[in-house]
């Protein structure tokens, strides 16, 4: 039976997790495939679990749970050096009591082979054997000069530069011929004209060998420019697997969307079929999610397209522009939002424009809705106003160990005294601390019910006010109907306050 | 200008303070009187004595390598496996690991006397000498591989391994030669403080077996006639001594320089 | 299929479990120690609170502390390393200082020159200076002692020191020169405090072997000086003949020097950083 040939999966991850001691998981159950021949990239920021995947699949590190599977068969115990996978390190990982030649030599040296012979009754027998000196030189001699570095065999790595000591270890783990490269940041050492140029020679080399390279990188450029396929990976969770192509046009969610090049991200909320409400205005685009969902709006800076006022979709004003060489990047202020477009034409700062975007430029992706986030503003008789309202809070929450004066001034745990009144406030209110009744007065804000979503075992409810269009989203086990005018109740202790800024005593 | 002068005045002063004794005693290995009061004469005679103590020289040298060869392996393997054991298991390791090297040799010596007594072993004995010798060398073979070991690339093992080699090859083909420097050292160390002890030997020795240590000490400190007599061929032995010290050091030195030329230069 | 992968996993699994080799390696190191180390400490304990006929008993340490001239030792022991520790830090620090601001070529090879007669047995050393002295006519007694003392213990008072101030930032001086600071003022400020472990881990390495070295005492004293806490500790376990003469006294003392070097090492911070100073080698 023949499993290459059966089984077109080189490397699978079923339901692999990696617990470290202190109940962390580096990587959270992870179904995963790697096709035969491809380039794979696993891409995001430190701490992500890319390398934790990487070096369970080089077998140093083993799964608390789950299989990896290679070719078909079960390696998840496998030591490493019975995998036929070699790893390129991050910090190359030379031996440096040995020369070129010698760390290349390596692992063709610890090789022994079955070796059929014949004797003179005709008698085969088998024998295992080291490879032969010859064969060995003859294959060091061919990685080096795959990495262009022929004649440095007797060199001493330690007086090779860091570009060298890269391709010294990519031709010690290529001679053994592996059936899978691994890469781990291996250029993350190398300056910026040392990377672009290894980045292409990685590529032509992968394109030579037909071999798997599974690659791992925090820069998202090195991963576009390099893969077949995309992993981008966040707190040990796969975010999305695409094309480059894919996960640059079509990102899954917003991580997905900021950690992938430059772009803007705005909450927005969908208002009509293929209409999205972002930064004060309507936009029409191609996604389609339910009416009144609260969505993630990413747009590529280069997608904005900048005209004369009055002349696109919404005004603003510019408010700063920074030459980067092939273009500037401007910051249009719209309302309390800001814009970040990319343009070869500058427009000076404080001029009035306006901006088009294409509907299949707007990305609109799920929100992670867990919470309601308000700006607001704390009043002289320490209560606070956001969201078309007024609620009763605490605010020695604001300072911990705080308590109020009969005056109703703050005092710090330092004994100071502070005067809250005006003082901006981030406010912040979970799905189940909002209540709503039909007395107007017992709430601190009045909204008419814009939308109902059966969520299983209770409904999800969106309130909307009526002056600045705020919406309250909620869980309900309770059955309203559309439209219901209600008032909005929340209890004091359930207002989540924090301060915008540190106050000036 | 001055406080050069004063400083380099300084340097010379605390060098002349370490130097002279022994340059009286090189001085006076070649008089061919007995005493240090009196020249009378150069002479080759104490040199040509030297098969007198020849036997005190032989349980020196064979004790000190015989435990600093043991000391090296036994801490070597030692340090690796504590570096490796990471934990509370290899932390107290490493903290017993430290109580011979702070604690007094006198008690060090002792309480394996009283070990042997509570065992019912002789207090004197070559294995019990060998054992105190042991003592206070291994966990210094210890404090000079692990530093090598912390040094060390920690991707060197998985990279041996990833290249095909098992675990015991990984050790013997990249660790090993890694920390070479630091076992070596820790062997030189073992040898010095073999060779420099007196009171673990002094302690636990048999009776009737005397290194340089507790030779010189019976030379020096009791008066005897016979043990007195030998005072100027330890003269002669500490010369030779001094000699091939300072060769060592400085065929070692100058060894180091030039590799590290050659590998500069290139 | 299945059957292929379980059966792979239960085989290899049995030979393979991370990092197992290489920790087993400490086993024979680990017995070592706790045959030779930790069990003697609790045999010093048994030894100590036992009289000599194996019975629980105060005995030895009411006779250790009510015995005036074990007192004593105790005590001049103490200040004798205390003095020895003092002097050699007094002359160390500007060799090491000195040195440190050298050229580096220079400066290792004068470190060498002071470090060479570590290389040479110390009894031999302590016969040479015993020689000289007598040779210049200082007689046997206290000073001969402290001298004898202070030249054997002096190299390893200067490499320590040496190294720490080598390893000094020294755009931390030049900081302090640029902020406004004379000279002296940076030395007081800046050196002095940074170069304290330097201090810590060379007076470790005088002051307690200090108080047990017996033998460089028992050379110098002649019959005026005076001995330390390592010769009565000794003086229980060298019997004529090779016998043993006070093994539960001797424990006994073997405890007060225990918890000396305990609180010593409590007081220096040594358990928290490795002194592996004294490890190092050239």
């Amino acid at each position: 039976m023949t499993k290459e040939n059966l089984n077109e999966n080189i490397i699978e991850l079923v339901g692999v997790s990696r617990e470290f001691e202190d109940g962390v998981f580096a990587v959270d159950n992870m179904d995963f495939k790697v096709k035969r021949g491809e380039f794979v990239t696993f891409l995001g920021p430190s701490g992500c679990g890319k390398t934790t995947t990487l070096r369970m699949i080089a077998g140093f590190d083993k799964p608390t749970s789950g299989k990896i599977l290679l070719n078909g068969e079960d390696i998840t115990v496998l030591p490493p050096n019975k995998r036929p996978i070699n790893t390129v390190f991050q910090r190359y990982a030379l031996f440096p009591h040995l020369n070129v030649y010698e760390n290349i030599a390596f692992g063709l040296k610890l090789k022994r082979v079955k070796v059929t012979y014949q004797d003179k009754k005709g008698n085969t027998f088998e024998k295992v054997e080291k490879l032969k000196k010859g064969y060995i030189s003859d294959k060091v001699e061919k990685a080096l000069k795959m990495v262009d570095l022929e004649g440095f065999e007797k060199r001493s790595v330690s007086t090779l530069s860091g570009g060298q000591q890269q391709r010294v270890a990519i031709a010690r783990a290529l001679v053994n011929e592996p059936k899978i490269l691994l890469l781990d940041e291996p250029l993350g050492a190398l300056d910026l004209k040392m990377r672009k140029d290894m980045q292409l020679e990685l590529k032509e080399m992968h394109k030579k060998l037909g071999i798997t390279f599974i690659y791992v990188t925090h820069d998202q450029e090195e991963a576009l420019t390099m893969s077949d396929t995309v992993v981008v990976m966040k707190d040990g969770v796969i975010q999305q697997i695409g094309t480059p192509t894919d996960i640059y046009n079509e990102p899954n969610n917003s991580f997905v969307a900021d950690f992938i090049g430059d772009s803007n991200i705005f909450s927005g909320t969908m208002i009509a079929k293929n209409t999205v409400k972002f930064i004060g205005k309507n936009f029409d685009c191609v996604d389609d999610f339910p009416i009144n969902e609260k969505v993630d709006v990413v747009v590529r800076p280069e997608d904005v397209v900048l005209m004369d006022e009055d002349k696109g979709q919404v005004n603003g004003k510019i408010i700063s522009s920074i030459f980067k060489g092939m273009h500037y990047e401007m910051v249009m202020k719209v309302g309390k939002s800001e814009v970040v477009i990319q343009d070869t034409i500058e427009r000076k700062v404080g001029e009035k424009v306006s901006i088009f975007i294409n509907p299949s430029d707007i990305h609109v992706m799920e929100k992670e809705f867990s919470s309601n986030k308000f700006e607001g503003y704390i009043t002289k008789n320490n209560t606070v106003v956001f969201g078309d309202g007024e609620f009763e809070c605490d605010v020695t929450t604001l300072y911990p160990d705080s308590t109020l004066d009969e005056e109703g001034y703050i005092i710090t745990k330092e004994g100071e005294k502070i005067d809250l009144t005006d003082v901006d406030v981030n406010v912040e209110v979970g799905l189940k601390d909002i209540e709503i009744s039909d007395d107007a007065e017992a709430g601190g804000a009045i909204g008419n019910i814009i939308s109902i979503i059966y969520k299983g075992d209770h409904y999800q409810l969106i309130v909307r006010t009526d002056e600045n269009e705020e919406d309250y989203v909620f869980d309900t086990e309770d059955t309203w109907n559309e439209n219901d005018r209600v008032s909005i109740i929340i209890p004091k202790e359930k207002i989540k306050l924090s301060l915008k800024q540190e106050i000036k005593r | 200008m001055i406080k050069k002068f004063f400083s380099r005045g300084y340097i010379f002063l605390v060098l002349a303070f370490i130097y002279i004794p022994i340059f009286i005693l090189v001085i006076f290995s070649f008089n061919a009187g007995k005493t240090l009061n009196i020249w009378e004469g150069f002479s080759f005679k104490w040199y040509a004595n030297l098969g007198v103590v020849g036997d005190v020289v032989l349980n020196t040298v064979v004790l000190a390598v015989v435990v600093a060869v043991t000391a090296t392996i036994l801490g070597t393997l030692g340090a690796i496996g504590m570096f490796y054991s990471n934990g509370k298991g290899g932390k107290l390791m490493k903290g017993i690991s430290q109580i011979p090297v702070v604690n007094s040799e006198v008690v060090t010596a002792c309480a394996l006397i009283m070990l042997f007594l509570l065992l019912g072993l002789s207090n004197r004995s070559l294995v019990g000498l060998f054992l105190g010798h042991l003592i206070i060398t291994t966990p210094f073979v210890v404090l000079s591989v692990l530093p090598k070991l912390k040094q060390m690339d920690p991707s060197l093992y998985e990279a041996a391994l990833d290249l095909g080699a098992s675990p015991r090859q990984a050790l013997t083909k990249v660790i090993l030669p890694e920390i070479l420097p630091g076992v070596f050292a820790g062997f030189m160390l073992a040898i010095t403080l073999s060779l420099d002890d007196y009171i673990v030997t002094a302690t636990l020795s048999p009776l009737g077996f005397d290194t340089i240590s507790t030779a010189v000490y019976k030379a020096i400190a009791l008066t005897t006639e016979a043990a007195s007599m030998k005072l100027p061929i330890y003269r002669a032995l500490t010369t030779i001594i001094f000699l091939l010290t300072v060769s060592v050091v400085v065929v070692i030195n100058v060894r180091s320089k030039r590799k590290q030329k050659r590998e500069g230069g290139k | 299929m299945t059957e292929l992968s379980t059966k792979a996993m239960t085989k290899s699994g049995k030979k393979f479990k991370f990092g197992f080799n290489r920790k087993q390696l400490c086993i024979p190191y680990a017995l070592f120690l706790v045959m030779f180390v930790v069990i003697p400490l609790f045999v010093i304990l048994y030894y100590a609170f036992t009289s000599s006929d194996g019975s629980f008993s105060f005995a030895n340490f009411a006779e250790f502390f009510t015995n005036k001239t074990k007192i004593s030792t105790l005590l001049i022991s103490i200040l004798i390393a205390l003095l020895v520790t003092v002097i050699c830090l007094l002359i160390a620090y500007p060799v090491a200082y000195i040195l440190s601001k050298m050229k580096k070529s220079i400066a290792f090879i004068l470190l060498l020159l002071f470090v060479t007669p570590m290389w040479i047995n110390f009894v031999l050393r302590a016969m040479a200076m015993k020689e000289l002295l007598s040779l210049i006519g200082v007689s046997p007694g206290s000073f001969a002692n402290i001298i004898g003392l202070v030249y054997d213990f002096l190299p390893f008072m200067i490499l320590p020191l040496y190294s720490t101030l080598i390893k000094m930032d020294t755009s931390l001086e030049e900081a302090a020169l640029d902020l406004g600071a004379n000279k002296s003022k940076v030395f007081i400020k800046i050196t002095l405090p940074l170069s304290v472990p330097g201090i810590i881990s060379g007076a470790m390495m005088v002051f307690l072997p200090v108080m047990s070295c017996y033998v460089i005492t028992d050379t110098f004293s002649g019959s005026t000086g005076f001995t330390v806490i390592g010769k009565l500790i000794a003086w229980c376990f060298l019997g004529e003949n090779g016998t043993l003469t006070n093994v539960n006294g001797g424990a006994t003392i073997s405890l007060v020097m225990l918890v000396i070097m305990f609180l010593t090492m409590l007081a220096t911070g040594g358990f928290k950083s490795d002194n592996s100073t004294r490890g190092t080698n050239l």
